[in-house]
């Protein structure tokens, strides 16, 4: 029986059926308005004057689309420096978490030993743990060995607290491998860190670039980490795009609507581009790392 | 085989990296912390031997209460939240949009990978009535209601990080939800729909039974994100009015950086841990399978 073939004695029901979908197709357009509205009246503002802000509808549209000068301000706030920051710290913690949680992934899941289950429940007890828990006393060992007032308390931190996540997602990765291949690699006299350098990498690189692009979004985005290793020490110079965004309004004294909402445009821009061209990616890593919660 | 896969060596240099990273930055630091809960003071000032000071003052510490409620009634509403309205996005996916949800599911999912902080800074602006009403307020006058002081108190304010949390959030476990409804064997429902069973009915008798694995995994991932709250609170209401906002994650922070004292921030963040632990043990109950076939 084909699937479409659904006309015939079925039709009276088929058209009630549509008619009972107007109100959903209702609701598919409230929801799409919820979800988009917020974002174009983000953009629509930072083109906007302080002048407009103040005497016009906040649903009027721009009167000049052509309006940077919000973002040239922003831009001047800093904003630069903030990305630089970031971008140091969250790159090269990035390239250690990736290829140090495949190897260990790996160890886990394609080596055969005893207490390997153990290891990586040791892992996965991390994802669960607060960040609070771990920040005391990093900060006073990060004081103590002088490294407050670099970006090191920070990548470190990032790499120790992206881990757990990327152990137990390359676990599950390594899991796919026909192990076939690592036989015939042995066989052929390479030694199992050659086959896991020359035969599981490749093989797991779609996994190792997925896993890297939600850390990427977890540690681009984190506020907590960033805000505590940097700011509460007094050294602003060292402030990430998040915690610079945060304290944007503060370097601006009064409330400067456009400024604000052209920054808010520029921090929320990386992750748009990303999105527009990885979505179906980014979508299916973030749901496998569910775990995190 | 079994012996070149069980080589020691290897196993250790492909799994020391990770092992001594997460051991060192994240498990020492962990016990460390429950260390600090027996002292008092923070690494500038010295530290002084408190006995169970700290946890006394925990079980009579109004402002400690306060969070802990604070951060149970955030965590069951932005779940329920999240996981029932993930659900219907679900349900609108796979049984009304079917093979043309892709653009729907993937806008709606956007606001995930969105800054906390933008998206936050953004809400402020959404929900303002100075210096000018933002759209949420104008919307309100357009109705012939009075502007409302969104942030003025802890009610309206813990209603706008609510909706705020569950608009970011609830394209991920409309995701997630998807991901199992669509594992639903077509001729199931197909057959179901033959017995007559239809709309309601089928939800009910058919689809949420054989979807419950995937909605308690997905609600117990939500409590246990929603228990780690922070990012999201602090860059919208920093906590307030007051601190009629603040969940433990918050009253840790302050504690800690803003009062100096280290025992009684650790202190606090024990509590959090144990909260997510309690969950912890759900997730293995609830998802055992999953995690560790």
């Amino acid at each position: 029986m084909r699937r479409n073939d659904s006309s015939g004695p079925a039709r009276p029901a088929r058209q009630r059926w549509r008619w009972r979908r107007a109100p959903l197709g209702l609701a598919v357009a409230v929801l799409l308005l919820i979800e988009v509205y917020p974002l174009l009246w983000l953009f629509l503002g930072s083109l906007k004057t302080q002048d407009e802000f103040l005497n016009r509808p906040t649903w009027a549209l721009p009167a000049d689309w052509l309006n940077f000068d919000n973002y040239v301000q922003a831009w001047r706030s800093g904003i630069s420096g903030d990305l630089l920051n970031s971008a140091l710290a969250v790159f090269p913690a990035l390239a250690v978490i990736v290829v140090c949680g495949a190897a260990a992934g790996f160890a886990l899941e394609v080596m055969v030993w005893k207490g390997r289950g153990g290891v990586l429940l040791l892992f996965l007890g991390g994802i669960m743990i607060p960040s609070q828990m771990i920040l005391l006393p990093l900060f006073s060992v990060y004081f103590q060995t002088h490294l407050t007032g670099t970006l090191w308390p920070l990548i470190l931190t990032y790499v120790a607290t992206g881990l757990p996540l990327t152990v137990f997602m390359m676990a599950t990765y390594c899991r796919a491998i026909p192990r076939e291949l690592f036989e015939a690699a042995t066989i052929d006299g390479a030694s199992m860190l050659r086959s896991f350098w020359s035969i599981g990498l490749p093989v797991l690189a779609n996994a190792v670039f997925t896993v890297g692009l939600v850390q990427f979004f977890f540690l681009w985005n984190d506020l907590l980490i960033a805000m505590t290793f940097t700011s509460g020490s007094g050294h602003d110079e060292l402030a990430t795009v998040q915690v610079g965004l945060l304290s944007f309004q503060g370097r601006f004294g009064t409330v400067q609507y456009g400024p604000t909402m052209a920054a808010i445009c520029l921090n929320v821009l990386i992750t748009l581009v990303l999105y527009l061209f990885l979505n179906q990616r980014v979508m299916k890593g973030m749901t496998a790392g569910a775990v995190k919660g | 085989m079994r012996q070149v896969l069980g080589d020691r060596k290897t196993i250790a240099v492909l799994l020391a990296p990770a092992l001594i990273c997460y051991s060192l930055i994240m498990l020492a630091p962990m016990i460390w912390s429950l260390g600090y809960t027996f002292f008092t003071g923070n690494p500038i000032r010295g530290f002084s031997f408190a006995g169970l000071a700290n946890f006394d003052t925990l079980l009579h510490d109004p402002k400690t209460g306060q969070a802990l409620a604070f951060t149970v009634k955030y965590a069951v509403t932005v779940t329920v939240g999240q996981v029932v309205l993930g659900y219907l996005l679900a349900l609108l996916y796979v049984f009304h949009l079917k093979r043309s949800s892709g653009l729907v599911r993937t806008l709606v999912f956007f606001p995930v990978v969105l800054p906390t902080v933008a998206v936050s800074l953004l809400f402020q602006k959404l929900f303002a009535i100075v210096p000018q009403d933002g759209p949420v307020n104008s919307v309100l006058q357009l109705f012939g209601a009075e502007s409302v002081n969104w942030f003025g108190s802890g009610a309206k304010a813990f209603l706008v990080i609510a909706l705020m949390d569950i608009w970011r959030s609830m394209g991920f476990y409309g995701v997630l939800l998807y991901a199992g409804l669509v594992d639903i064997p077509d001729d199931v429902i197909e057959s179901a729909r033959l017995d007559g069973a239809g709309g309601w009915r089928l939800a009910r008798a058919v689809v949420l039974p054989l979807s419950s694995p995937v909605l308690i995994s997905a609600l117990i991932f939500s409590i246990n994100g929603t228990l780690k709250v922070f990012d999201s609170i602090y860059a919208l209401t920093g906590g307030g009015p007051g601190s009629l906002t603040s969940p433990l994650t918050l009253h840790m922070y302050r504690t800690a950086f803003a009062y100096g004292d280290y025992g009684y921030g650790a202190t606090i963040a024990l509590t959090l841990t144990i909260c997510c632990l309690l969950v912890t043990v759900a997730v293995f109950r609830g998802s055992r399978k999953d995690l560790l076939a």
